[in-house]
């Protein structure tokens, strides 16, 4: 039952980071694809109606921590306190940045979110990287299951690599995103963006996934996650080569999926590891609720989350149609 | 100030922020999915501009309700890691369950009738605004059960590691306390959405701005109104009672009833007689009312804060369990008389309505303006109430407040996110304001011809 919600949380961080994904790079690259103001609003157009769904699975993936692994919450949320303040900051600004940049008509106002936007867009991928990086590489934890460091602790070069891969990925996902939905003007600039950044994302995921493996990987041969996001990101960098646009989506889709799925993979059983002494880690065992409250929760997620995902999808199709004008 | 104050005052000053959004957005979604649907079935054009009108609105709102409730969930992890560790067996299903049921809903709908106008059919889009609606709802359905078991612990057991484990969902979930306070809540988040809505009305119509039109949001906001502040008032009334079953140190202290009286007085007003202070100097009483209104009888016995205190010290140690009873005693009376004005007015409103002269009353049009703010000074002083009421405990009777702070996070930290969150939250409310005035004052953009091929143009996105 808890490798279930270890596997359940490993999913919703997924889902999350796909969707909210290309709408991190969308946020990031808008002035570049858009050009003008009207331009930056018809590509911010792509997500604004999807936005806020896709981060309602990092909230899910937040209450499923809460109500499945109290000591994984808790231990690890007050640990990453100065990363998730700034992490809040970057989602408070991007959302009300989308509903909020193209309602007063002035240049001071639009360029003022903008800016917002691009910044918010950047700092949030980064941070999640980082804090998930966090996890496996290693927080000084006491017996007392409390943080024990400062904030230097939070930030070791693996973990800064592995935030600026899942950044360069976000923005190569974004980019193939407006590739597949835009055309004319646009188009040719997100092809241009996703070209430049193909090569780029494809190097930083390949060090972040073997950096990762000989962290806390398991064995010598790296694991099914860990190669699909190589395969996946080598893939991307061809699809967007040759311009196939629906399927290089589907690559990034699985190099993102790939890449968290690595970093759950090689974590567990471990939900935190202590980098003070093997005994003070965090695991699915130590961490977790009991067996009833599981059970209860597992129902309400089979019973649920099928529909989400159906209502979700649908969505999508509902608002299939590219941007037409260019 | 210690790290539990600094950790109190940013999550009062976070949730208070938030929780001037959300009430809006419950109700403000539920009349506009009203406005929708009556378009809907009559296909009267006003109907639809309205829609529009307070859907625009509804956006702006429901943009900072939702990104302010991030900091909501993730600061319980933050800041009171050992109150999260304590409780998340039992606490954190709820929080879950309002995820996957209600945000998921409202969000994924929300973006759907915003884009949808075009592309579904008009039943299909209608049922997107309702969806929106049902997932506000829902999400004060889960978050009410979660605090409320905070109030009163039910379904769960204390486990060998110390730590509250949940036994029985369904006992969370038809809590006494939730009950009554979910309903009080919903018909709060309705006052707040008729009042905001008849506010906009009446300062159109008071400028003859598309009377036929604002006449009619008027109308139906009225209309809502007058029974939802009725009813909110009568269960708020007995929540109370309710709260002084499980909570006897809550209300006692709302009355600043220091000691055991029977049959009790209602103080209508006081000066001094807070915090230490057991004899205020000014006080005009009513005989028998506190006794009424807390027991349901004429010569109920209510317990006093001095002896209650006397007795929680036998039963759980040394300490004071008094809360600040100055804040108790004015939130309380804050939100009866805000109450009762706003029945006032609806009174009035409803008379001046059946006479036909609502749209003509100059002075009364003027007054709704002001009366605004009224229901959000209202829902604050209700979680005033109920949060500090509970004090020291941060859930009755497991554990003090003190005990719930993170451990391992510095007071420079805290008191850092603190002027971080009051700088941006300052900001927001400023760029905020400036929007919902910009819009709740715009014309109605004329009446297009064909009303569905103008319709998404109307929304400025």
């Amino acid at each position: 039952m808890t490798t279930f919600w270890f596997i359940t949380i490993a999913m919703l961080w997924t889902g999350f980071l796909v969707l909210e994904g290309f709408d991190f790079g969308v946020g990031a690259l808008h002035t570049l694809v858009g050009g003008d103001d009207t331009g930056q609003r018809e590509v911010l157009h792509t997500i604004a109606p999807v936005w806020d769904g896709n981060e309602v699975w990092l909230i899910t993936a937040g209450a499923a921590m809460f109500a499945a692994f109290p000591g994984w919450y808790a231990t690890g949320f007050s640990a990453l306190y100065p990363a998730l303040v700034l992490l809040l900051i970057a989602l408070i600004l991007r959302g009300v940045g989308i509903e909020f940049r193209n309602k007063r008509d002035t240049v001071r106002w639009r360029r003022g979110w903008s800016i917002a936007l691009v910044v918010s867009s950047l700092l949030a991928p980064l941070l999640v990287g980082v804090a998930l990086a966090d996890f496996g590489y290693g927080l000084p934890i006491n017996a007392q299951e409390e943080f024990v460091g400062g904030f230097g602790d939070l930030v070791p070069f693996y973990s800064v690599v592995v935030g600026i891969a899942v950044l360069a990925m976000t923005l190569l996902h974004g980019a193939v995103f407006l590739s597949l939905k835009t055309q004319g003007e646009y188009h040719v600039r997100a092809v241009r963006l996703a070209r430049m950044l193909a090569p780029v994302a494809a190097a930083l995921v390949f060090v972040m996934i073997i950096w990762t493996h000989a962290q806390i990987g398991h064995g010598f041969l790296l694991n099914l996650f860990e190669l699909a996001a190589l395969v996946a990101v080598l893939a991307a960098w061809w699809l967007v080569r040759v311009g196939n646009w629906g399927w290089a989506f589907v690559a990034t889709v699985v190099t993102l999926a790939g890449m968290v799925l690595s970093i759950f993979a090689d974590l567990f059983p471990n939900v935190i590891v202590s980098s003070l002494d093997p005994a003070n880690n965090l695991t699915i065992h130590n961490a977790s609720s009991a067996p009833y409250s599981l059970t209860v929760m597992t129902v309400i997620v089979a019973v649920f989350l099928p529909g989400v995902i159906a209502y979700q999808a649908w969505t999508y199709h509902v608002l299939r149609r590219r941007l037409s004008q260019a | 100030m210690s790290n539990v104050d600094w950790a109190r005052l940013q999550f009062a000053m976070t949730s208070i922020y938030h929780f001037l959004f959300v009430p809006l957005t419950i109700g403000l979604s539920f009349l506009v999915a009203l406005l929708q649907t009556s378009w809907h079935r009559k296909g009267r054009p006003e109907d639809l501009r309205l829609t529009k009108f307070f859907g625009t609105l509804l956006v702006i709102n429901i943009a900072v309700g939702v990104v302010t409730g991030l900091v909501q969930e993730f600061q319980f992890g933050m800041n009171w890691a050992s109150y999260s560790r304590f409780v998340g067996d039992v606490f954190g299903a709820p929080l879950a369950m309002e995820s996957l049921a209600a945000f998921f809903l409202e969000s994924v709908f929300l973006g759907l009738w915003l884009f949808g106008w075009n592309r579904l059919s008009r039943r299909l889009h209608l049922t997107t605004i309702w969806a929106v609606a049902a997932g506000g709802v829902l999400s004060a359905a889960f978050i009410m059960a979660a605090n409320s078991w905070m109030q009163r612990p039910v379904g769960y057991t204390i486990n060998s590691a110390g730590r509250a484990q949940l036994t029985d969902i369904w006992a969370l979930l038809t809590n006494t306390v939730f009950i009554w306070a979910f309903i009080h809540v919903l018909l709060a988040s309705l006052v707040t959405a008729c009042v905001v809505m008849f506010a906009v009305s009446a300062w159109h119509l008071r400028r003859r701005n598309s009377p036929e039109v604002f006449g009619r949001s008027a109308r139906l906001s009225l209309v809502i109104l007058l029974p939802a502040i009725l009813f909110s008032l009568l269960i708020g009334s007995h929540l109370g009672v309710v709260e002084t079953r499980y909570q006897p140190m809550k209300i006692a202290a709302a009355e600043a009833n220091w000691n055991t009286c029977q049959p009790c007085s209602f103080s209508l007003f006081q000066i001094g007689g807070g915090n230490r202070d057991e004899t205020p100097t000014k006080i005009i009483q009513i005989p028998h009312l506190l006794s009424l209104l807390s027991t349901d009888s004429w010569n109920g016995q209510v317990q006093g804060l001095n002896q209650l205190n006397a007795q929680y010290q036998q039963q759980y140690g040394p300490g004071d369990y008094i809360p600040n009873v100055f804040i108790q005693y004015w939130s309380m009376r804050v939100m009866a008389y805000g109450g009762g004005l706003i029945f006032l007015f609806a009174l009035i409103g409803g008379y001046l309505l059946l006479q036909g002269k609502l749209g003509q009353t100059r002075w009364f049009l003027r007054l709704a303006v002001w009366i605004a703010p009224l229901p959000f000074i209202m829902n604050i002083a209700g979680w005033l109430l109920t949060e500090n009421g509970r004090q020291p405990w941060i859930v009755q009777g497991l554990q003090k407040v003190g005990d719930g702070v993170s451990a391992s996070v510095s007071t420079a930290t805290i008191i850092t996110s603190i002027i971080v969150f009051f700088l941006l939250y300052g900001a927001l409310a400023i760029v905020d304001t400036v929007l919902m005035t910009h819009y709740a004052r715009k014309q109605l953009a004329p009446e297009p011809e064909k009303p569905e091929e103008a319709a998404e143009l109307e929304f400025i996105y």
